[in-house]
């Protein structure tokens, strides 16, 4: 019998917090998305004013979110099961009648709705500064939800392997925010030269952005199936590992 | 209730810090687990409430297994913690409330507030646990802990570096808590509270139990009795006659003191006495003590 009433205090309690940090939460993200707008949008715009027909502030949106999801994904996770890790209270999960599973739907489960509600509030923001057309919405969703929810695992990994608070930041922006950049965040990996082409392929973030762009104009970098499929493999690879964790202890109990 | 069978930790560092533990719990008593510092106590806690992986053997809660029916046993125990391991931001109700949730309780208002106001909690109950004092915060682990009505509750150091007021308070809960039939496992290394509210004692040093014992039992069995004798007349020296009897002098020779066994056929009350009268030393007055558990206790560790 699963004990959801325990993930569900987890869940009220990390979104407690981030209510009370609503500021930093969403807002920050809102506002830096806008920046890239203006920045982005106007001056590069201004010489490139489409790519593969697209408007060029209409085609860096669904990189912008995608960001965003990467990003405040892994480090609201890591941040939340880290953070009881540090100050000791993750004594009382672990002598509650609560499994795994249930512990990270609890962690997992609040920053992945955190990343989905900023996600969709950053669409919304786009509409004001661009026109934007949604071409498959079941799809864009799909892959909002999942990416959130594998980038919350993701975060969770780290928040359980981190031992201080510097390696809990040194994957988001050592390794993630580069690979977004460079996964075609601004631009279609199409313009590159045919070997970082190739290169890029070694790139997870590619098939992300490259998919959830085909959700909005049907256009991608790599097929939307594969994007689909390397999607979920994704997200299975971070449930093995996290299944992995619960089923050793690892770093949770001496 | 609680049932340890050959219990040994060993930590990562290779440290030995449980050997070897078989302990039995009874239902509604009230153990306490003396030892100093370092001797395993919240290893022990620890392994029974879920924290730490045992490295040998096993323990069972009420019958359930804490590692193959972890739920059932779990579901069993309160933990308070020797640490102040509390929230910051949160507020005193949300935490209870918190604890209440993890443990799988349907939410219960009154009860929470029931233990809230038992706690002397309940005008803080809107505050956040930072702005409280570390004796509040105590408090609140203790109503963490009782949020899911545990059956058995486990307090590590409860009364370390804790103000009167709170110590009053929180007897006055173990009491309330026995009296309902919760079975209770403190540690301390304030023999005073073990001696007060103990049914049962266990010693535990350098990870191995070497006594269990009824309270009683145990004073009775180890308890040397002295008897002081406040003499009429200083002696400046023990009179010949008298050295065959256990006796010493006490206060500058004001006082005589008579060590004697409580347990042994024969006390030597009798004889002293008389030989007492034979040397005729008088007495203006006459007092017993009896060894508490700290001597016990003291005597018991150092014997290692
Ligand atoms: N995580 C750990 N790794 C290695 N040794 C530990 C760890 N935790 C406790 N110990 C050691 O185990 C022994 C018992 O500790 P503890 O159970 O806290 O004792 P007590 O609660 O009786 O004071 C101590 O010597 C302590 O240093
Ligand atoms: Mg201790």
């Amino acid at each position: 019998m699963m004990n959801l009433r325990a993930a569900g205090a987890i869940y009220k309690f990390e979104m407690a917090r981030t209510g009370r940090t609503i500021w930093q939460s969403v807002v920050s993200p809102v506002l830096s998305t806008s920046l890239y707008f203006v920045v982005f949008g106007a001056a590069i715009g201004s010489r490139i004013t489409e790519i593969e027909g697209v408007n060029y502030g209409a085609f860096i949106v669904p990189g912008l979110i995608m960001l965003t999801l990467l990003t405040q994904s892994t480090m609201n996770a890591s941040f939340g099961i880290y953070f009881p890790r540090f100050t000791g209270t993750i004594y009382e999960i672990l002598s509650a009648p609560i499994s795994g599973i249930e512990i990270a739907i609890g962690y997992v489960g609040a920053a992945a709705t955190k990343s989905i509600i900023l996600g969709l509030i950053i669409l919304a923001t786009s509409f004001l500064f661009v026109p934007l057309h949604i071409a498959h919405p079941f799809w864009m969703l799909a892959f909002l939800v999942l990416t959130s929810i594998t980038f919350s695992l993701l975060g969770f990994i780290i928040g359980i392997w981190a031992d201080g608070f510097e390696k809990l930041q040194i994957i988001p922006l050592l390794i993630i925010t580069p690979l977004t950049f460079l996964g075609g965040t601004f631009y279609s990996t199409s313009v590159l030269p045919p070997l970082w082409q190739k290169i890029t392929l070694f790139n997870p973030v590619v098939y992300l952005i490259s998919g959830f762009r085909w959700s909005f104009f049907e256009i991608s970098d790599v097929s939307h199936t594969v994007s689909i499929g390397m999607t979920l493999l994704f997200l299975a690879i971070c449930l093995a590992v996290v299944w992995w964790i619960f089923k050793t202890g690892y770093k949770l109990k001496n | 209730m609680i049932s340890i069978n050959n219990l040994s930790k060993t930590y990562a560092t290779g440290f030995r810090a449980l050997k070897n533990i078989n302990l039995e719990i009874k239902r509604g008593e009230i153990f306490a687990l003396l030892g100093p510092n370092g001797a395993g106590k919240t290893t022990l806690i620890g392994i029974v409430c879920g924290i730490l992986k045992p490295s040998e053997g096993t323990v069972t809660v009420d019958g359930h297994d804490i590692i193959a029916d972890y739920r059932a046993a779990r579901s069993l125990i309160g933990l308070v913690p020797q640490e102040l391991h509390t929230d910051a931001f949160e507020s005193v109700w949300a935490t209870v409330s918190f604890s209440r949730g993890l443990f799988n309780k349907p939410k219960n208002p009154a009860y929470v507030e029931k233990i809230l106001r038992a706690l002397s909690l309940w005008d803080k109950k809107d505050n956040r646990i930072m702005t409280l004092s570390g004796g509040m915060k105590r408090r609140v682990l203790i109503a963490k802990a009782l949020s899911h009505e545990p059956q058995v509750l486990f307090l590590d150091e409860p009364t370390a570096g804790v103000d009167v007021e709170l110590r009053k308070d929180m007897w006055q809960v173990v009491r309330d808590l026995r009296a309902s039939g919760v079975t209770i496992i403190l540690t301390t290394h304030y023999i005073e509270e073990a001696e007060d509210m103990a049914d049962r004692v266990g010693v535990i040093s350098k990870g191995e139990i070497i006594l269990v014992e009824d309270k009683a039992e145990l004073m009775h069995k180890l308890g040397k009795k002295q008897l002081i004798l406040q003499l009429q007349k200083k002696l400046d020296v023990l009179p010949p006659a008298l050295a065959a009897h256990n006796l010493t002098l006490a206060k500058d020779g004001t006082e005589l003191v008579f060590t004697y066994d409580t347990q042994a056929e024969r006390t030597g009350v009798t004889a002293m006495l008389s030989a007492l009268s034979a040397a005729d030393i008088r007495f203006r007055d006459l007092s017993t003590t009896q060894s508490s558990l700290e001597d016990i206790f003291v005597g018991l560790v150092s014997e290692r």
